[in-house]
Formats: structure tokens, sequence, C-alpha cells
């Protein structure tokens, strides 16, 4: 994955720069927004990674101008600002996602990994999601694992839908609670694992390996290891 | 004094000079002049308190008032004396016309003999009317008119004109209103009433409105000059206390005449103003020391773990435990210094413009189902009774943090004693125009004493010391909630801690007539039978 850092910070840049091509990305950097806009433009990247306070092109305005030259790179915001309305209004401003200061590496990383396979992705989103012998039907809201019908809550249902779209992808709690549950908020609590552990039982016992997986430090994901 | 003419004359003949005189000094004006400048920089220090006082909004009242004032005297004065006059006109012209039918009797009775002798007698009487009878050609018979106008006795009826009485009064001619009455056979008779005493009255009314438009403004001078004295004063004493609060003097406050006057309303906002500036310095205060105290010691709890580890860690294992428990603290740091930010710019009272209609229900319920596996495993039970489609204005993330913070703190802290009900109730419902939500626990609850305090940051109960947490949670509600215009209130569940949040509800426009209802006027309402589309 090809990935842009529009960061003026010298170190936190650095530190990204590192931390993503330690995982096998190419991520290149930009120090101020004029010249990310330019990188962005002509640079063919699947992600953009963005500051929202840069100097002599803001990350909005940044993300804005290339919207309106047809360009859809996805692209993630940073902020150090917590207003409440601000990633609303950075997502008005045409981001994709959202994420304040300071981060975990890993939750950027997830959802950087989650952005650039969803540019991949084709427009019309499956009706039937299958991981192995586990196939969740979106149209008929069945779920079965080796024939087996699995019962579960509507927002159960969510859970697993939204785990097994991004399939052999890290899922943060986080993100979760966002898109599972639309809440943008902390709960500080670890009521996300209370509900994938309600799950998992349901997914995973009784059957020979699990689905469900929990990348320590990071999240979940849902991948099937018996291949 | 010169005439209204000479002072036409010598303006219009002074100003084309003066003009060409300042004319060439304008265009030079683009330089500063010193001289000019300093001749009258020398006065304005003796002049000052003046100028001041003509600039106040109560000088230009004053004068305002001062002239239209004048204006109402002049008005009255000139009407009463002009009903006055009109008055003793019509007394006199009655007195005339009286007088003359009485002698046109006496005429026609006893013939112009008889006239005449009347006429005589009566001229000779003190403060006598006016008489004279004559000759169709004009020759005086009798009367005590000496000389009139040319053409009067040819005019019949009623006419003003000059008169003398003698003929050494000739000079000095009197006015007279007087009536000329064709008498039978030519002869013509003139009654008339000196007009002296009309004239005397309107002398007396100009000098009455004389006086009094000078009392007029004499008076409203002092007036105006006590009421701008004593506003000036009283302002500046508002300038001055505003100086020294700028100063650093922030305990200072307006003062409060008590009249309740604009000043007195308007040094009351002030001092609201100065009030609400006050607590939300105190606020920051606070937080400056919150940081100062409550973030520095798990700082430095953090800084001496990192430092134990890079001392005594013997493997490479010990290492990195040590720094994962680094990063957990430094995570929890990061949280706490996210609510206090937050709770402080709730405090601050900025919204942000992401206020909508929220239907209150559902986040609610959506909350208490994200949290009933939560509660499941602490052993406890989550009850939501909400009342369905409850509108609230306000901000979703905020509301939804608020209640979080609640459900949060009654799992953690709501577990009873022994054995008794562990149910926990989310219950949300319209109380008249508000609507009331309410979180309740079953465990100790808080003391009367303190559930005042709980609000506060950072403020932990010794009960729940050993749990997790900062202290900030209520707090953050309670922020969300004044944010929102609401109340928050500690009650006792008995046994247990209920928290109720009030908040504005959003009227709903459907309530104001039961649903069957519209679907029953849309007929009706189509009388004509046209098709609708």
């Amino acid at each position: 994955m090809r990935l842009l850092i529009v960061e003026d910070d010298a170190e936190a840049a650095a530190y990204l720069t590192k931390a993503f091509r330690e995982v096998g990305h190419v991520a290149d950097h930009a120090a101020d927004g004029l010249v990310g806009y330019a990188m962005a433009e002509g640079g063919g990247y699947d992600v953009l990674v963005v500051d929202r306070m840069l100097p002599r092109l803001d990350g909005l305005s940044l993300i804005r101008s290339l919207r309106e030259q047809k360009d859809d790179t996805p692209a993630l915001i940073l902020s150090a600002l917590a207003q409440v309305d601000d990633r609303v209004k950075g997502l008005r401003a045409g981001g994709d996602d959202y994420l304040p200061k300071p981060y975990a590496f890993s939750e950027l990383l997830a959802r950087v990994e989650v952005l650039s396979r969803r540019r991949g992705a084709p427009a019309a989103e499956p009706t039937v999601y299958r991981v192995g012998e586990l196939v969740l039907d979106r149209l008929a809201h069945r779920v079965t694992r080796e024939g087996q019908e699995i019962v579960l809550q509507p927002r159960e249902f969510r859970l697993l839908e939204y785990l097994m779209k991004h399939a052999g992808q890290v899922v943060t709690r986080t993100m979760l609670l966002e898109n599972v549950w639309d809440y943008h908020f902390d709960p500080q609590t670890n009521v996300i694992d209370v509900h994938v552990s309600r799950l998992r039982a349901k997914v995973d016992k009784g059957f020979e390996h699990a689905m469900i997986h929990t990348i320590r430090g990071a999240g979940y994901m849902v991948r099937d290891i018996a291949r | 004094m010169t005439s209204p003419a000479d002072a036409k004359a010598f303006s219009s003949e002074a100003s084309p000079g003066s003009r060409e005189e300042t004319a060439p000094k304008q265009e030079l004006g683009a330089l500063p002049r010193f001289d000019g400048t300093r001749s009258g920089a020398g006065r304005p220090k003796r002049q000052r308190l003046l100028p001041t006082l003509f600039r106040t909004t109560a000088f230009k009242l004053a004068a305002a008032y001062l002239v239209i004032f004048s204006i109402f005297a002049v008005l009255v004065l000139g009407y009463v004396a002009w009903n006055a006059q009109r008055l003793l006109t019509d007394q006199i012209r009655s007195t005339i016309d009286a007088e003359i039918q009485g002698l046109a009797e006496q005429q026609r009775q006893g013939g112009i003999r008889r006239l005449v002798n009347i006429i005589e007698r009566r001229s000779r009487g003190p403060g006598a009317s006016l008489y004279l009878v004559t000759t169709p050609l004009g020759e005086r018979i009798a009367g005590n008119v000496e000389a009139l106008p040319p053409g009067t006795l040819d005019r019949p009826g009623e006419s003003e004109i000059e008169y003398a009485r003698s003929s050494e009064a000739l000079d000095t001619p009197s006015r007279a209103l007087v009536r000329v009455f064709m008498l039978p056979a030519g002869f013509r008779l003139l009654v008339g009433r000196d007009l002296e005493e009309r004239e005397r009255l309107g002398i007396v009314i100009r000098r009455a409105a004389g006086w009094s438009l000078a009392l007029v403004f004499v008076l409203g001078c002092f007036a105006s000059w006590y009421v701008a004295r004593r506003v000036l004063k009283r302002i500046d004493g508002m300038s001055e206390t505003a100086h020294g609060i700028m100063e650093g003097d922030l305990k200072g406050r307006l003062a409060i005449s008590g009249t309740g006057d604009e000043l007195d309303r308007l040094a009351l906002n002030l001092n609201a103003m100065l009030d609400r500036i006050g607590e939300l310095m105190a606020g920051m205060q606070q937080v400056t020391d919150n940081i100062a105290h409550d973030l520095k010691t798990p700082l430095t709890r953090l800084r001496n773990k990192a430092e134990e580890a890079l001392r005594s860690a013997k493997s490479p294992d010990e290492l990195r435990a040590a720094l994962d428990g680094s990063i957990e603290a430094a995570d929890n740091l990061i949280r706490v210094f996210n609510a206090l930010l937050m709770i402080a710019r709730l405090e601050g009272g900025r919204a942000g413009d992401n206020m909508a209609e929220l239907d209150l229900s559902e986040i609610v319920s959506g909350l208490a189902e994200l949290y009933e596996p939560l509660a499941d495993e602490a052993g406890l039970a989550l009850a939501c009774k909400v009342e369905p489609a409850l509108k609230i204005q306000g901000n979703r993330e905020l509301i939804g943090q608020a209640l979080n913070n609640l459900i949060d703190n009654a799992l953690k802290y709501g577990a009873p004693e022994q054995g008794g009900d562990g149910t926990v109730t989310v219950a949300a419902h319209l109380q008249g125009d508000q609507v009331e939500l309410s979180v309740a626990d079953h465990g100790p609850g808080i003391p009367q004493a303190d559930r005042g305090r709980v609000l506060d940051r950072f403020v932990r109960l010794d009960a729940s010391r050993s749990k997790p947490g900062f202290g900030l949670g209520l707090s953050l509600a309670a922020g969300v909630v004044r944010l929102h215009g609401g109340q928050i209130r500690l009650e006792d569940n008995a046994p247990g801690l209920r928290v109720v949040i009030a908040l504005p509800a959003v009227p709903k426009p459907v309530e104001t007539r039961p649903p069957s209802e519209p679907a029953a006027s849309t007929a009706p309402s189509n009388p004509a039978g046209l098709p609708t589309v």
C-alpha cells in the first residue's frame, strides 16, 4: 500500500513513516499542505494521512481541493483539536475517517488498511459475506457455519457483519463502536470486549477453530485459519 | 445694535474675503500647522470639563427638551393671547351693538334731536364710548370724536380705525373699534370703543411670554447642567471601577444606586458579566490546579515506573511488560486530559453548531443495550424504561457521553451491599416541558452531604477509591447537562443513588391533536371534491 503522510511535526512524521514501513507499506512524507497537495495530486497514493493543522495549506482545505479535482483518494484526518464538532467538520470537508491525537499506531494502521481496502473493493457490496465455512447473508439476515444456523441478536448480527466485511483486517474497538453503534465518544470501559466475547460464544463455540481472533493491543479480526 | 439690513450687508461683504483668505490655508492643511494647534492646545486643560459636558447625552437631551419646551411655551402663550384678544373684541363688539340698537331705538321714538341730546350727555361721562352723529353730508352734529380717517363714515358696518378724541390729541391717535349706522334721512351714527384695553393686555401677555421664556431657559440650563453632572459623575465612577478591574482588581464591582434606572440596570448587567467571567476564571484556575495536582501524580508514577524498569529489568520480556504498562498509564492520562479539556470547553459554554433535534429514546435504549452485557458480567441487571420518541435539542455525542458516564458509574459502584436487588434502571420520560432521564442503582449511594461535591472535578469519595476512575465522569455529565440548558440532581434511591437529568423537551407538534384526527380532517378540507394531486 502506498501512503502519503502530510504532517508538519518532523518527529511525528518520522515515527509514522518508520512505523508504516516496518509493517510493509510504502510511506512518503510531505511537511506542509501545499507540498502535500502537489504530491497527492499526481502521486497515485492509496491512502492519505493528513494532519489538520498544517503550514501554508491546512488539512481540510487540502482535502477539499482534492475533492474538487474529482480526486477521491481515501483520506484520514489527524487532529489535535478535540472539539465536539471537529469530526463532523473533517468529514464534511471530504475526509473519509478522523482520528484525534494522540492515537495508538495500531488504531491508525487498522483504519488506514480498512480505507485502502475500501478503495479497491467493487462499488456494490456483496449480499453474502463468506469466511471459510462461516456465511453471513445480509438480505436474509441469516448466519450459518458449516451449514448450521447461528441465531444472533440484531446488534450481534451487525457486529459480525462489520467484522466479516473487513475479514483479514484488524478492526479496533473504537472502529466497532463507531461503525456498529455509531457512537463517537470514549466509553472508558471494555464494553466492546464483552459484546465480542458474546458473539464469539455463539460463532466459535463448539467448532474446531476460532473465527474471531483477538489481536493483542489492537483489536479483533475475523479470519479462517483452517486454510 | 445694528439693523438686520446692516448685519446682512456686513456679512455678505465679509464672507468672500474670509473665504479667500482661508482657501490657501486649507490647501496647506495637509501639513500639520503647529502654530494654530498650539495656541489652542493650552486651553483644553482648563476647558476639559465643559466640552465633556457638551458632549454628554444628558446635555444633548436637556438642550433638546429646552428647545421643545420653549416652543411649547410660545405656542401656549400665543394661543392664550389670541383667545383673550378675541374674547375682548367680542365683548366690545356686543357692547357697541347694544348701544347702537338702543340709540337707533331712541332716534326712532324721539327723532334726531333726542338722539343728539342723549349722545351729548353720554359722551361727557367718564370712560365714555365714542359717539358721532353727522348730517348726510358728513358735518358733525354731536359726539366726542374729533378726527377720523377719511371715508370712515361712508362705510356702514364695523371697522378698526385710528381716531382722536380732541384736537390736542391729533398727534397721538388711538385705535378704536367702531360701527357706522345709517339713520333714516341720511344721518349717520358712529359708535365705537377705544381698544387701549386690548392693546394693554397684548403687552402684558408679550411681557409674560418673554419672562417665562427666559425663566424656562435659565431653569432648563440649570436642570440640564445638574442632570448632566449627576449622570456624568456616575458614568465616570463606572469608568473608574472598570479601570480598576482592568488593572487587576477582579473583585471590584460597579456601584448600584438602588434607583433601578438605566444606569443601575447597566451596572447590574455588567456586574453579572463580571461575575460570570470571574466564575470562568475560577474554573480555569481550578483546571490548572487540577492538572498540577492530579495529573502530576500519575505522571510522576509513570516516570518512576519507566525508570525502575530501565534500572532493574532483567529480560526483554520484563522490559516489554514495563513498556506496555507505561503505554497504558499514558493512555489513561490522555483520557483524563481529554475529559478535562472537554469539561473546560463545556463550562466555557461553547456548544459548537452541531446541536440538532435528537431522539433521546433511541440514544438511551441504544446505550442501555450497549451496556447490558457489561451489567450482566458485573452480576447486575440493566432495566430500561424509556418512553418512545422523546425529542430534545442537543448534541448526540455529548448526551451519549454523559449518559455513558452515568451508566458506567452505576455499574461500577451500584452493586448492592449484600444480596440485594442488583438492578440498574435507566429511565426516560416526559415531565411537563422537560425530558427526565435517570440512572438509578441499588448500591451504597452517596451521603446527602457529599452530593453537591461529587459533581466537582476529581472528587472521589473514599468508598470508591478502590475502583478505577478519575472522578471526572459526573463533572463531565454535569457540564453536558448545563450546556444543554438542563439540570442534574442526585437523589436517594433508597437504597442507592439516582442521578436525574432534566433537559428541555422539544415540543411535539403531533401531540396537540390525536393522530387519528388529521386523517379525518383532510376529507372535509376538500369540499369541492376537486381532484388532488
